[in-house]
């Protein structure tokens, strides 16, 4: 209905959207707008997309549009805020299975006038769209059921994993091989799905790999993987939308990625490789500072929190769990009314997704003003008079700083125990993800106050 | 069981060894509690008080000698409570065994059993009893107010109508639990603190009170003996500390003293000379003045003025604050009972296995049971233990290794680009550029807004709903659904995406 050139202009418009939409994501003030930015893109693109090149079924198209978009909104609109990492990983999927559909279509319709070097290019391209379109989506299955509980947090790890992956690679290399040659002479679909089914697996065996404390990375990867699975598509139809769209959303899910990794001082190949915690086999090397715990009770915190000038909250993946945030703000704002200075310390990778923690407190209305980064307050910690760590461990463990062999040796940590007092609410004395002993508990300036961090905090707001 | 307590009778003894509000809890603990007439009146509970928590108030010592199972005291017992005292009765309170072996030898031959408050193991998990910190901790900010009562200045330094009036200066030596109380009330009062002491690792806790540490020009010679006590040091280190003291005393307003090392005489660091050269009007308030004193010119319980400077010796610092000192000590008897009765059905379980229990028995079925074997944990970290310093791993990057990816790299782009038709070139560099777009403009987001940019960039990738819709024509069938079943997947993608990512930047607020 339109020509290609106002198509191709719209394109341009819908990519500087999108650009200006992650630019504006970056930053509180904009990221309304940036969101705007975003919508009107892709809204931009539809449009013009459909009244350019799509020439008859509208009817399906829309049914189709109006079906999607419903449910899309209606899990927008569900989704309570604790289960956030669980709708991102398992929309990632939808991505990498729409890579996988495209892709597969795009072959099977060939009726392509390519040939020599240019055959064999797209065919590459569309093989690659299909790999990484069947690993994110596969990953991202596995993501989501690790992070709703469905599977069990702990890295499975089987032996000579390694192997395993570098098994499937040269599989899926051969396979690749073959199907170039097949579908020179019209055939390939067979080494097609054989590689799917290998990407599949490797999807499914890599995130598997992988410990629950690792997830933020894991989804801000899987992020990356499906902005490279739409970006091969767009190799694969001549589309530049979808070349710079997927490669935007690539990049900037791996530099999440790493800078996650970075926060954590870890090797982003290692995560990737998997098995945290394992190398060395120096679990234990914690183990020796096991102690007493000092156990209070909930009013003798209230207590200690009317008395306190400086509190520093230190929230972890526990507080998701228990979805304390609420009471946690009912504290904070009871807190200052009295003229204590209550302050958040966040960790960049508290929870189980890259921000998590942020968007908690901001629906239960902390003000995100006292809200901080760990590198903000970490120098102030001496100062503080109470610190509470509702249900966080990992990245309050001195051991990151004190034992040179621990396995999250080297990783920033909150520096809660230069404070006055630390309480830790915690369920039990389980260790974290990480599997490693924490000294915090032992520390004679630690107080444990056990039980459900939301039940508890019930039981010291009534005590305020 | 019945746990007694009845009224101190050392003279000028003015704690009790509960409270009323103790009272509850101990009751909580399955005990019946009795007290002897006016055994709180000195520290300001009243026989009636005691009544209204459930507690049963005796007229006679004898009557309630004769009526416990457990008997609570503040000082050790005189002559007339051990003859008293029953084989199968319970004592807990202070005794010194090691100052005085004639009273532990009546009390084991007595055959009770005898807890001693004084020698509760210095172990984290014994904090919550150790009653000796919570007295020194009183002892320590009651040297500070009767420092005001004989000093006649301001603590803090004000400038008024009626002329400037400078801060009082304050040296405290030694910072224990008494010295830091000290620091910490003279401090709050509005004095300039100092302090002293031989173990370098108190400097972070000096300072953490705002107080300056001083140090010796003196190649680090550690302080730090056995269980968190300080040890007697060099011939060449005590010259050089009184040197320091020497010159501070010409300073300082106010000396607090609180230097002891445990089973030895108090150390003496205030001479006579020193004394003299201080300001008239001056105190030294010498808290080791049980143990002989720091000062040279200290009298035990006595306030002494030479040269002009008031010297004070008392001995009974926390019994001058009762009220306080009866709280905190009913509340570390409170602990010790509550780890001696683990059923909570007020019947004590004596387990010698257990450190703390163990090192406070000093003598149980007729033995002597003191000195308990060594602790096995340390307040204090054992000095083996040097901190290791984080050591980063910063792995120097080898220069070479980005020239040869680098090199590879252009190597592969240039054979990409000599074998691969011009078509691709063009995408390939649009893809290129577009990576590092968006390399640029992630690279400062706020870590807070890490999820709504990941959701965000989740509907954005959902752009690939662009090759549904270019199949979505074809004449295939198969095809065709294909396509159609890829919007809508994709069509949750984009709707789901953008709205969850605006649900979530509506809550974040200022």
């Amino acid at each position: 209905m339109i020509n290609d050139g106002i198509v191709n202009v719209s394109y341009i418009i819908a990519t500087i959207l999108f650009i200006l939409a992650l630019g504006g994501l970056s930053n509180q003030e904009t990221a309304r707008r940036g969101n705007w930015y975003g919508i009107i893109g892709m809204t931009i693109a539809l449009v013009a997309t459909v009244l350019g090149d799509v020439e008859r079924n509208f009817e399906y198209l829309i049914v189709a549009l109006l079906v999607g978009g419903s449910v899309g909104l209606l899990l927008a609109r569900r989704v309570q805020m604790t289960q956030m990492p669980e709708l991102v990983a398992i929309l990632h999927s939808l991505v990498g299975i729409a890579a996988v559909a495209v892709g597969f279509a795009n072959f099977m319709g060939a009726g392509h006038d390519y040939a020599g070097a240019e055959k064999t290019i797209h065919d590459i391209e569309t093989y690659i769209g299909i790999l990484i379109g069947a690993v994110t989506f596969s990953g991202s299955v596995i993501a989501f059921g690790k992070l709703s509980g469905r599977i069990g947090g702990k890295p499975m790890l089987i032996p000579g994993r390694h192997w395993f992956n570098l098994g499937l690679l040269v599989g899926a290399i051969w396979f690749g091989y073959q199907f170039v040659v097949q579908s020179a002479g019209g055939a390939g679909i067979e080494p097609l799905i054989v590689m799917t089914v290998i990407a599949l697996l490797f999807g499914i065996h890599m995130v598997m790999a992988i410990g629950g404390a690792d997830m933020p990375v894991v989804v801000s990867m899987l992020n990356s993987y499906s902005g490279w699975a739409a970006s091969a598509t767009g190799f694969m139809l001549g589309n530049d939308l979808l070349i710079v769209t997927g490669a935007l959303v690539g990049s900037s899910g791996a530099i999440l990625s790493y800078i996650m990794c970075r926060a954590m001082n870890r090797k982003f190949f290692s995560v990737i490789a998997g098995g945290f915690g394992t190398g060395g086999g120096t679990v234990a090397a914690g183990g020796d500072e096991d102690g007493e715990v000092v156990p209070v009770e909930a009013h003798e915190v209230a207590g200690m929190l009317a008395g306190a000038k400086e509190v520093m909250i230190i929230p972890g993946y526990g507080m998701a769990v228990a979805q304390a945030q609420h009471i946690v703000y009912e504290i904070t704002t009871a807190l200052r009314k009295k003229g204590v200075n209550v302050r958040f310390g966040i960790h960049p990778v508290a929870g189980r997704m890259p921000g998590h923690m942020n968007v908690l407190l901001a629906e239960a209305k902390v003000p995100y003003d006292i809200v901080f980064e760990m590198d903000e307050v970490n120098d102030d910690f001496p100062d503080v008079d109470v610190s509470i760590v509702i249900g966080a461990n990992d990245i309050v463990n001195p051991s990151a700083q004190e034992v040179p062999d621990s396995p999250i040796a080297g990783m920033p940590v909150l520096e809660c125990w230069k404070g006055k007092t630390t309480i830790v609410l915690k369920r039990s004395m389980a260790t974290g993800y990480a599997g490693v002993q924490n000294p915090l508990f032992f520390k004679e300036n630690t107080r444990m106050l056990f039980g459900d961090a939301k039940d508890t905090l019930d039981a010291v707001f009534k005590a305020l | 069981m019945k746990i007694g307590v009845p009224k101190e009778t050392h003279p000028g003894e003015r704690r009790v060894a509960t409270t009323p509000e103790v009272v509850a809890d101990l009751m909580k603990l399955g005990f019946d509690v009795a007290v002897e007439h006016d055994a709180g009146a000195l520290a300001n509970f009243s026989d009636d008080a005691y009544r209204d928590a459930g507690c049963e108030v005796l007229e006679t010592a004898d009557a309630l000698w004769d009526a416990a199972d457990i008997i609570f005291k503040v000082r050790g017992p005189d002559d007339a409570e051990t003859s008293r005292l029953r084989k199968d009765q319970t004592l807990i309170s202070f005794i010194w065994p090691a100052q005085n072996p004639e009273l532990l030898e009546a009390l084991t031959s007595s055959g009770a059993t005898v807890m001693a408050m004084d020698s509760v193991p210095r172990i984290s998990r014994a904090q919550k009893m150790d009653a000796l910190s919570s007295m020194a901790n009183i002892a320590g900010y009651r040297a500070v107010v009767e420092a005001a009562q004989h000093f006649g200045r301001f603590f803090t330094g004000q400038i008024t109508a009626a002329g400037k009036v400078p801060p009082a200066k304050v040296l405290v030596i030694g910072a224990g639990v008494a010295g830091l109380a000290a620091i910490g009330a003279a401090k709050s009062m509005g004095a300039i603190v100092r302090s002293f002491d031989t173990r370098p690792e108190v400097k972070e806790q000096v300072e953490s009170m705002d107080a300056e540490f001083l140090m010796l020009d003196f190649d680090d010679e550690d302080g730090a003996g056995e269980g968190g006590y300080a040890k007697i040091m060099s011939d060449e280190f005590i010259k050089a500390e009184m040197a320091l003291f020497a010159e501070q005393a010409k300073d300082v307003d106010i000396i607090i003293t609180t230097a002891l090392i445990p089973g030895k005489p108090a150390p003496r660091l205030i001479t006579a000379d020193m004394v003299a050269s201080m300001k008239d009007g001056s105190v030294v308030v010498d808290l080791a003045a049980e143990q002989g004193g720091n000062c040279e010119l200290t009298q035990a319980d006595q306030v002494v003025v030479e040269n002009g400077v008031s010297i004070i010796g008392y001995t009974d610092l926390p019994s001058r604050l009762a009220t306080q000192s009866s709280q905190l000590y009913a509340t570390n008897l409170r602990h010790l009972l509550t780890d001696l009765t683990p059923e909570k059905d007020g019947q004590i379980v004596v387990d010698m296995e257990d450190e703390a229990i163990r090192g406070a028995t000093v003598c149980k079925d007729g033995e002597t049971t003191w000195p308990p074997p060594a602790p096995k944990l340390s307040a204090a970290p054992p000095k083996a233990e040097p901190a290791p310093a984080p050591q980063p791993v910063v792995e120097k990057p080898s220069i070479f290794g980005p020239i040869i990816a680098m090199a590879l790299g252009g190597l592969a782009l240039l054979g990409l680009g000599a074998v691969a038709p011009e078509s691709f070139m063009e995408d390939f560099t649009v893809f290129v550029l577009a990576c590092f777009v968006g390399y640029m403009v992630i690279w400062n987001v706020t870590p807070a807004l890490h999820t709504p940019l990941m959701s965000v960039t989740n509907a954005i990738s959902s752009i690939i709903i662009i090759g549904a819709l270019l199949q979505l024509s074809s004449t295939d069938t198969i095809i065709m659904w294909v396509a159609v079943a890829t919007v809508g997947i994709t069509a949750i993608n984009i709707a789901g995406g953008f709205a969850v990512t605006r649900r979530m930047l509506e809550m974040f607020r200022k």
